[in-house]
């Protein structure tokens, strides 16, 4: 197999947003690359930081109001030190974005065929004929039929499902070689969102593209990532392969998570599911030293927990923060 | 669509016949009626009586009602008595006057609103914004007269650019094309100032629309694609910022033929406020009536147009 | 024992237009659906969205008016009359309650939480003030809250908290049923999973039954000890849970079920060719399990505590049952 290409080089990430003078980090010290012909899923709960992360990559936030340090490379090329000018050469044309509410994020008042058109205008030669034939053609590409009939028409005329295919159809315009997808099937029925993660699937196969998929729900991780970084009030706490972390999970949060997972019950089985003590400390609360997740595992004894808890490979490819995963266990059950 | 301009119209049929009946039975109690006044105090009464016998105007209320609508099928409102004119041709003048007031009023109105809203919606918390807002809250509370009284004072006797009295100068003849020329300049003073007292509403809510559609899912797509920020105003957040104020033409149709009574007294302007207020005041029954039956029929196709307008510039909305 | 009862239960909502605006056609949100719920047992009603589970849930507690079929609590009819003011449905009102996905919008943010706790019990129980301060604390405790939380107000909680206080407060009254309509559906994983704990603990306590409406099969699988699949606004299948995840019958359960995403990563690729296996099938063999106006057939008995709506007539897709049954085992 020949090497992947390195896609996307986030070293030592932090994004801050102001809360009156001071700035308070969403995301902290990401450091993450992403390769060609994969899909990385960046998992976590709401505070967690995912979606901060996939806005500055694509460098939608608020820049009155964010403070970004640290590198996001793009062949290269950092982008956190483009302009707007320059990152909307970028956007659309090399980074496309997929986003969760498939009906809020078309305009209402606007055809679905100029919606697609529209990345094509700014970023190709293309003449108006030449583009209507790409926008057809996209169309079948995620699998919506009569291209024809629904260019002319508007976003609420369509199902769920047929809009998020159109929301993909937007992104994939320019071929972009990476994909940033937030939440993509969270507004979906089962089906629908088995039908878009199968789509989005097969794209990334057909273009070598690598994407990145941002989702709450370990399930569709489970079913299409192939490497996952797990992250935790700002912070990457574990990055593995999918079978890895699945099967072979090591930090606290992480095996947490996966214990709180709604299961059917065993024989025998005690029925209450695994519940996190405590709450994800908010923006301004956040501790900036020490363990982030030590509040909430506080069975542990403290000698477990690092000073300045750093991701470190523990094994090939399989990335975990501190060593408090090495004494951790469930309360209750003895180590 | 044309169903629902069919059932809408039809269900405008009964609100007619009710708002005819109140306000024929609310204009003939109110005291006095056009005698009153009006002629040589000397007159035996028992005449006046007699006046008012033979106008029908003794007997009972309901037959006065039947015997008005029966004329009015037959195309006839009755005469003004102040006037001595038909009501329909004393009207009809005066909507013309109304309506060219109305129309460069609204001109007036959106070249001023539509920038300041706009911009100060995109550039909001600049300096520009707050400067808008000043003068959206101060054309807002300015009294009409007060506004018009400034302005005829100003441009009309300090500056001397526009005259100050009347809709056209009679001494020229109709027709010509110094007529029509007078005509229009004589109106840009009275409509400027209309203009700029309806600018307040239109300047906050596109400002509000404008603020609001920023912060839209489908925006943050449209910069997703790389689109430059100028077209993200002009093809996206404008586009939708616009959709209220485009359902508010309805209103603006039907507030066309009102007339402002301050504008067109201090203009020395003939129109129909002005005819609204006078005909009150000389108890004029059949103009009273004809005016307040008429503004009920433009506000309700007023309405109506509002609806037609808004499902042809918003896609979500269909009527059938 | 059970103590309610639908009865080929009707929602039905009119399409008006033309031009005098009269009822041109109707949506069947609810098309006959019966269902027996008895005490103690947790029902999982499971759709996509625009199924009709919610509506069904609505109609129950009368938010929503029946059209056709009944309501039967204990033997008592009361369609329609959920909210009716008359004593004779008082019990009615008390014994059934329901809780919100979004229970920001169900908590009345200008009252605080003593009194939005203690408002289903000063409807329903004479308590003296000290007797209802003392009920609001043990229900607080029940769902892990602690007493302090007794003086604060909704929008000081967090979206979990507010959930578990919406459960707080159904169970003020001490009801024999709680229809839960997605109450987790908003949460993060580990935030539900202390909602659906205490959710349980209350079931052990209280005796009380569950009429648990979601979308997401995994946590139904965990909550439900019955299910039934809806679609369309009628059920395609109903029965225990072990039946309907073990020995789905009807191609629409099997389709809802395969397209379930797996934690086992080891086994997607079988998983994707399952999956898809399924989806042409559905493709190819709707036609046979719904008649000729799209409608689902009525359920009948397949199994024990298990019916499926298979077309009466037509044996294919029971033949095609039988062999996948053979080959399965």
């Amino acid at each position: 197999m020949a090497t992947k290409e390195t896609l996307l080089e986030i070293n030592n990430l932090e994004v801050g947003f102001r809360f009156s003078d001071a700035y308070h980090n969403a995301v902290d010290d990401v450091s993450i690359t992403l390769k060609e012909n994969e899909i990385l899923a960046i998992v976590g709960e709401s505070g967690s930081g995912k979606s901060t992360l996939a806005t500055a990559i694509i460098g939608l936030h608020d820049p009155n109001n964010t403070q970004i340090k640290g590198e996001i490379l793009y062949k290269g090329l950092d982008l956190t030190n483009l302009n707007t000018k320059l990152y909307n050469r970028i956007r659309g044309n090399d980074i496309g974005m997929i986003f969760q509410d498939p009906l809020g994020s078309l305009n209402p008042v606007m055809p679905i065929g100029k919606q697609i058109e529209e990345s094509l205008i700014y970023h190709t030669d293309l003449n108006e004929k030449q583009r209507r034939q790409r926008v057809l053609e996209l169309l079948n590409q995620v699998g919506i039929p009569n291209p024809e009939r629904i260019i002319k028409q508007y976003p609420h005329e369509l199902s769920g499902g047929m809009r998020q295919r159109i929301v993909i159809a937007i992104a994939l315009a320019n071929k972009p070689p990476i994909i940033i997808a937030d939440e993509p099937t969270t507004a979906l029925d089962v089906t629908i969102q088995a039908q878009i993660l199968d789509l989005m699937k097969d794209i990334q196969e057909e273009t070598n593209s690598g994407i990145i998929l941002i989702t709450h729900d370990l399930g569709v991780v489970a079913e299409t990532a192939d490497r996952v970084a797990v992250m935790y009030a700002g912070q990457i706490v574990e990055e593995a392969p999918v079978d890895v972390l699945f099967t072979d999970p090591k930090h606290p949060y992480t095996r947490s998570l996966l214990n709180s997972i709604p299961h059917e019950l065993e024989e025998g089985e005690d029925d209450e599911l695994h519940v996190i003590q405590g709450t994800v400390p908010s923006l301004q609360n956040l501790p900036r030293t020490g363990d982030r997740f030590k509040d909430r595992i506080p069975w542990i004894p403290d000698e477990a927990f690092d000073e300045n808890p750093q991701l470190e490979e523990i094994a090939p490819n399989h990335k975990v923060r501190g060593n408090s995963w090495k004494h951790f266990y469930f309360e209750g059950e003895e180590d | 669509m044309w169903k629902t301009v069919v059932r809408r119209l039809l269900v405008m049929i009964p609100q007619i016949i009710i708002l005819s009946m109140i306000v024929f039975t609310v204009a003939h109690f109110m005291p006095g009626d056009p005698f009153t006044g009006q002629l040589d105090p000397n007159i035996d009464p028992q005449q006046l009586d007699a006046l008012r016998e033979a106008a029908g105007w003794n007997d009972p209320l309901p037959i006065q009602y039947f015997r008005w609508v029966g004329n009015v099928f037959q195309g006839d409102f009755g005469k003004s008595y102040a006037q001595q004119v038909p009501v329909t041709t004393l009207i009809g003048s005066r909507a013309a006057n109304s309506l060219r007031l109305g129309l460069v009023s609204t001109f007036f109105t959106y070249a001023i609103a539509l920038p300041f809203g706009l911009f100060a919606g995109r550039y909001n918390e600049s300096w520009f914004d707050r400067i808008v807002m000043v003068y959206s809250y101060v054309s807002f509370a300015i009294p009409t007269f007060v506004l018009a009284l400034i302005m005829v004072y100003f441009f009309g006797y300090r500056l001397g650019w526009f005259p100050t009295r009347g809709s056209v100068s009679s001494s020229l003849t109709a027709g010509t094309g110094a007529y029509y020329w007078d005509m229009f300049y004589r109106l840009l003073l009275p409509g400027f100032t209309g203009g700029v007292l309806g600018t307040a509403s239109t300047i906050q809510t596109l400002r509000n629309e404008v603020i609001d559609a920023k912060t839209q899912d489908y925006v943050r797509t449209a910069r997703s694609k790389g689109v430059p920020e100028g077209k993200i105003y002009s093809k996206h957040i404008f586009r939708n910022a616009f959709l209220p104020i485009a359902s508010s033409i309805g209103f603006i149709f039907s507030s066309l033929l009102n007339g402002s009574v301050f504008i067109e007294r201090i203009f020395a302007f003939n129109g129909m406020g002005d005819l609204f207020i006078t005909s009150i005041t000389s108890r004029d029954y059949s103009v009273v009536i004809t005016l307040v039956l008429l503004y009920g029929v433009i506000a309700i196709i007023g309405s109506l147009v509002s609806d037609i307008v808004l499902s042809l510039v918003d896609p979500r909305i269909r009527i059938d | 024992m059970s103590f309610l009862e639908l009865k080929d239960l009707k929602v039905h909502f009119p399409i008006r237009g033309g031009i005098f605006n009269t009822i041109q056609d109707w949506v069947y949100a609810v098309d006959g659906v019966d269902m027996v719920i008895e005490e103690g047992k947790t029902y999982g009603l499971v759709g996509e969205s625009g199924s009709g589970k919610t509506t069904i849930g609505k109609a129950i507690i009368g938010l929503e008016e029946v059209t056709g079929g009944d309501v039967e609590y204990e033997g008592v009819q009361v369609t329609n009359k959920a909210r009716s003011r008359n004593e004779q449905y008082r019990n009615y009102n008390k014994d059934i309650q329901m809780i919100f996905q979004d229970s920001t919008s169900s908590l009345n943010p200008k009252k605080r939480i003593r009194d939005i706790i203690a408002e289903p019990m000063r409807n329903y129980f004479d308590y003296t003030d000290k007797e209802e301060k003392d009920e609001v604390i043990r229900l607080l405790e029940i769902v892990g809250l602690n007493e302090d939380a007794i003086y604060r107000y909704p929008h000081e909680f967090s979206g979990g908290q507010r959930q578990r206080l919406g459960v707080a407060r159904a169970v003020a009254s001490n009801p024999k049923l709680i229809i839960a309509d997605e109450p987790t559906s908003a949460l993060d994983l580990s935030v539900q999973a202390q909602v659906l704990n205490f959710m349980k603990q209350i079931q052990k306590e209280y005796g009380l039954s569950y009429l648990f409406i979601s979308h997401d099969l995994s946590v139904v699988k965990h909550m439900a000890d019955d299910i039934a699949i809806m679609h369309r606004g009628r059920f395609v299948e109903r029965g225990s849970k072990d039946k309907i995840f073990n020995n789905p019958q009807h191609i629409y359960t099997r389709r809802l079920l395969s397209a379930i995403p797996q934690i086992d990563p080891l086994n997607r690729e079988e998983h994707k060719i399952e999956r898809q296996k399924v989806e042409q099938e559905y493709q190819e063999q709707e036609i046979h399990y719904y008649d000729e106006n799209g409608r689902v057939y009525d359920l009948e008995s397949f199994d024990e505590n298990h019916w499926v709506a298979l077309n009466p007539n037509d044996s294919s897709s029971k033949t095609l049952v039988a062999d996948q049954e053979k080959g399965g085992n």
